[in-house]
């Protein structure tokens, strides 16, 4: 089974939640969306206190060439242009819709007929990557890079494949599983469209072993799309499949050179299969990126469960929806406990990278107290990027940011497999992400002389 | 509620390994080599495991309560529990126990606390504590009780080891004492005079199958050394039968095993990268042989291997794991 070479780690899967089928989740009496959901410029505001919005209408507009626009997932009121609290912990821009009934855009098909591109052969390249710019859709596996920035690759690279990361390697999330199980065809149609935006006639879609009915609904519906040369690469279980350099590796076995090499200089174009789905919706459904599959979970939860969500929803009412937050909560995590970020409330809207929201016990939020490092080399085996955590992390202890770069630190893609492996418990990279910042700053200034 | 939440940097779960599961995991992989040093040796290994098993750890304890004056201790980790053994495994089960303590001292006062305790030293305290006591006490060090004479008196009959045996042909030029030579089987099972530790190879590699398999350490070590002593020592063996051991009986005799497996893996004083740790295992191989055939003394693993520890900084600079992106397009 294929999985990629270097390092890893396999913590435990806790995937609660992989038998619940997708719910609708309730609409929210205010959303709120902030204007920073993607990599690159914020969006910019386009509506004012007072406006009318319906599902599907723009609200804000792409702020520059890496941005994306965003769209009004309910209909109702613009409440106010203001502030909110998001993921990251600082108060960020944000439009807040008072939710009146539920009336969509015309323009938006709302049938549950699967479009294929045989029905639409007159698309071209760049009418889809013009529909993904114009629908707002940004990765959807976390990272939430703009997606039409990644179909746009830079003049002289010639992209060979296109990859659909399936992988899920976070431990507890099963949004994705679930999209696949219920969703194989449009998800499929998806896969078409990326291939024929970027002009490619080889797909692959890497999925873990530990979900052997997405593999097996996967491989026999992409029969159907025969014109296409899709394959479905089962890969072994191991954290950090999802990265995207490591995906390549796992798949097509080749690796992308150091920062600032892109995927693209092997020959991939990697999308997520959220993604690739809200592409199909954007492309043949006229339907902007506005909801989106979210794992609510936890073990002391009532009802692990999927949901549908509109963008812009208060975790905390898909928490309620789940039975509520536990008495001994300790920690809410947006996103899966490997990569995702602590949340200092739940009232934090879900945004168009939101894949999960975990709840932990008071005991499981808490972290052992650090002992000395025994160079046990642990972290050495489990770092996916070849690098040396306990050297870097006593590099940015020491402040040896010259030191520190020159070990590649800048290499490094906060995985957190050193952190989850040291048998003393220490914070390698907490250390790490600070001198990564630091450096990377460093190198910014350099270039900018 | 909502205000009482942890903040913390991801990742937000953790493997559950810990030091102590790793050092008392490595204790559980020695317990068949202790089993067999008790049937050989009787009640003299089991005084003398207990002995320095309880200097080690009394002597760090005290030293971080009242030298060092640290209110955190790493006695309940295992780290001094393990050296104690180790310490014990590498000498006669019928050495004098003030021996044994002043030995236990060294290791635990001067190797390992002077340097910053666990995780700092540069030496493994266990076989510096060894080197130590062959230094200053080589009688006592190399007078070897006959296993299987478990209980009879500690000042029994005594009985050169197979190494020194060789060393002795090989300069004497006469090799009429060959017969004498126990086989390699005998050697494997254990039935063999030597330091506690060091005479069921069997046991040692049920110990090095364990560890393995619970993920304590990694082949790299163990197996560079085994395969470099195996290979040398054939290649002298080939040449010169008569003068040269042959390769099995290289491997399977004195403290080569448990040096391979106990010894050279100890993560603070090894290299970090997985070829640093081949270079490193090389290396210790070959100066085992070279020590072993042509230096002063019959046994030269734990030389060897101290002689490694100090390049283990070294092999840190100059071996690095392979970084993602340099591998060769397949």
């Amino acid at each position: 089974m294929k999985t990629f070479r270097i390092g890893g780690v396999h913590p435990a899967e806790n995937k609660l939640s992989a038998a619940e089928p997708i719910k609708v989740a309730e609409l929210p009496k205010v959303a709120v969306f902030p204007m920073g959901q993607h990599i690159g410029a914020p969006a910019k505001p386009v509506v004012a206190k007072g406006d009318k919005v319906k599902v599907g209408t723009m609200i804000a507009e792409a702020g520059g060439f890496v941005s994306a626009p965003i769209y009004s997932s309910v209909s109702g009121t613009v409440l106010k242009v203001d502030t909110v609290v998001d993921a990251s912990g600082y108060a960020k821009p944000a439009v807040y819709i008072t939710v009146e009934g539920d009336e969509w855009e015309e323009s938006i098909d709302r049938s549950t007929k699967l479009v294929t591109l045989n029905d639409r052969p007159e698309l071209t390249s760049k009418d889809i990557i013009e529909k993904i710019k114009n629908a707002g859709v940004v990765g959807m596996g976390g990272a939430c890079f703009p997606t039409h920035v990644k179909l746009s690759p830079p003049p002289g690279s010639k992209p060979e494949w296109v990859i659909i990361n399936a992988v899920e390697c976070e431990p507890y999330l099963t949004a994705d599983h679930r999209l696949m199980l219920e969703h194989a065809d449009e998800i499929l149609v998806g896969v078409t469209l990326l291939m024929k935006a970027v002009n490619v006639n080889k797909g692959f879609i890497g999925i873990e072993n530990n979900k052997p009915d997405a593999i097996k609904l996967m491989t026999e519906r992409a029969k159907q799309f025969s014109q296409f040369d899709i394959e479905v690469v089962p890969l072994k279980v191991k954290y950090p499949q999802g990265g995207e350099k490591q995906l390549i590796d796992a798949v097509v076995s080749r690796q992308v050179p150091a920062p600032p090499a892109l995927p693209v200089s092997v020959g991939a174009i990697l999308q997520n299969v959220g993604t690739a789905y809200a592409v199909y919706e954007a492309v043949m459904k006229n339907k902007p990126l506005f909801e989106r599959i979210v794992t609510v979970t936890g073990k002391n939860l009532a009802h692990p469960s999927n949901l549908l969500v509109r963008m812009g929803t208060p975790m905390s009412q898909l928490i309620d929806a789940c039975g509520g937050l536990p008495e001994d909560t300790g920690k809410v995590i947006g996103g899966g406990p490997m990569m995702g970020k602590a949340l200092i409330n739940t009232e934090v809207p879900i945004c168009k990278g939101s894949s999960g929201v975990l709840i932990m016990n008071d005991k499981e939020a808490r972290r052992a107290e650090a002992q000395p490092c025994i160079r046990c080399a642990k972290c050495v085996g489990a770092c996916p990027m070849g690098l040396e955590p306990y050297l870097l992390s006593k590099l940015s202890a020491y402040a040896d940011w010259e030191r520190a770069e020159a070990e590649d630190i800048t290499s490094c893609i906060e995985c957190g497999s050193c952190s989850f492996t040291c048998p003393s418990h220490r914070p390698l990279l907490d250390q790490i992400r600070l001198g990564k910042a630091t450096v990377m700053g460093i190198i910014r200034a350099r270039n900018v002389k | 509620m909502a205000n009482k939440l942890t903040v913390s940097l991801s990742p937000h779960v953790h493997s559950g390994d810990s030091v102590s599961k790793n050092m008392y995991g490595v204790l559980i992989a020695l317990v068949p080599a202790l089993i067999c040093s008790f049937i050989y040796f009787g009640l003299g290994a089991i005084l003398t495991t207990v002995v320095s098993v309880a200097s080690c750890v009394f002597f760090e304890w005290a030293i971080n309560k009242y030298m060092l004056k640290n209110t955190q201790t790493t006695v309940c980790d295992g780290s001094a529990i393990l050296t104690g053994v180790l310490l014990a495994f590498n000498v006669p089960s019928n050495i004098p126990l003030w021996i044994l303590i002043l030995g236990a001292l060294f290791a635990i006062g001067v190797v390992k606390m002077t340097f910053g305790g666990l995780g700092c030293n540069l030496f493994n305290p266990a076989l510096a504590g060894r080197a130590f006591l062959l230094i200053s006490f080589p009688v006592q060090m190399t007078t070897w009780p006959v296993p299987g004479q478990a209980f009879m008196t500690v000042d029994g009959e005594t009985a050169a080891t197979p190494l020194a045996l060789l060393k002795q042909m090989a300069k004497s030029g006469d090799v009429s004492s060959l017969a004498d030579m126990p086989d390699s089987l005998a050697m494997l099972l254990g039935n063999t005079g030597g330091a506690m530790g060091e005479v069921c190879e069997l046991a040692i590699l049920i110990g090095f199958c364990y560890m393995l398999w619970k993920g304590i350490i990694t082949w790299h070590i163990p197996v560079s050394i085994i395969a470099t002593v195996f290979v040398f020592a054939g290649i002298l063996h080939l040449a010169d039968p008569l003068h040269y051991a042959s390769p099995v009986y290289q491997v399977v005799s004195g403290g080569l095993l448990l040096g391979a497996v106990f010894m050279a893996t100890d993560y603070v004083t090894s290299p970090m990268s997985k070829n640093g740790q081949i270079v490193y295992g090389i290396a210790i191989g070959f100066l085992t042989i070279v020590i072993r055939t042509w230096g002063a003394y019959p046994e030269g693993m734990s030389f060897a291997i101290l002689i490694m520890n100090a390049f283990t900084p070294l092999i840190n600079t100059y071996f690095k794991p392979k970084r993602f992106g340099e591998v060769v397009k397949k």
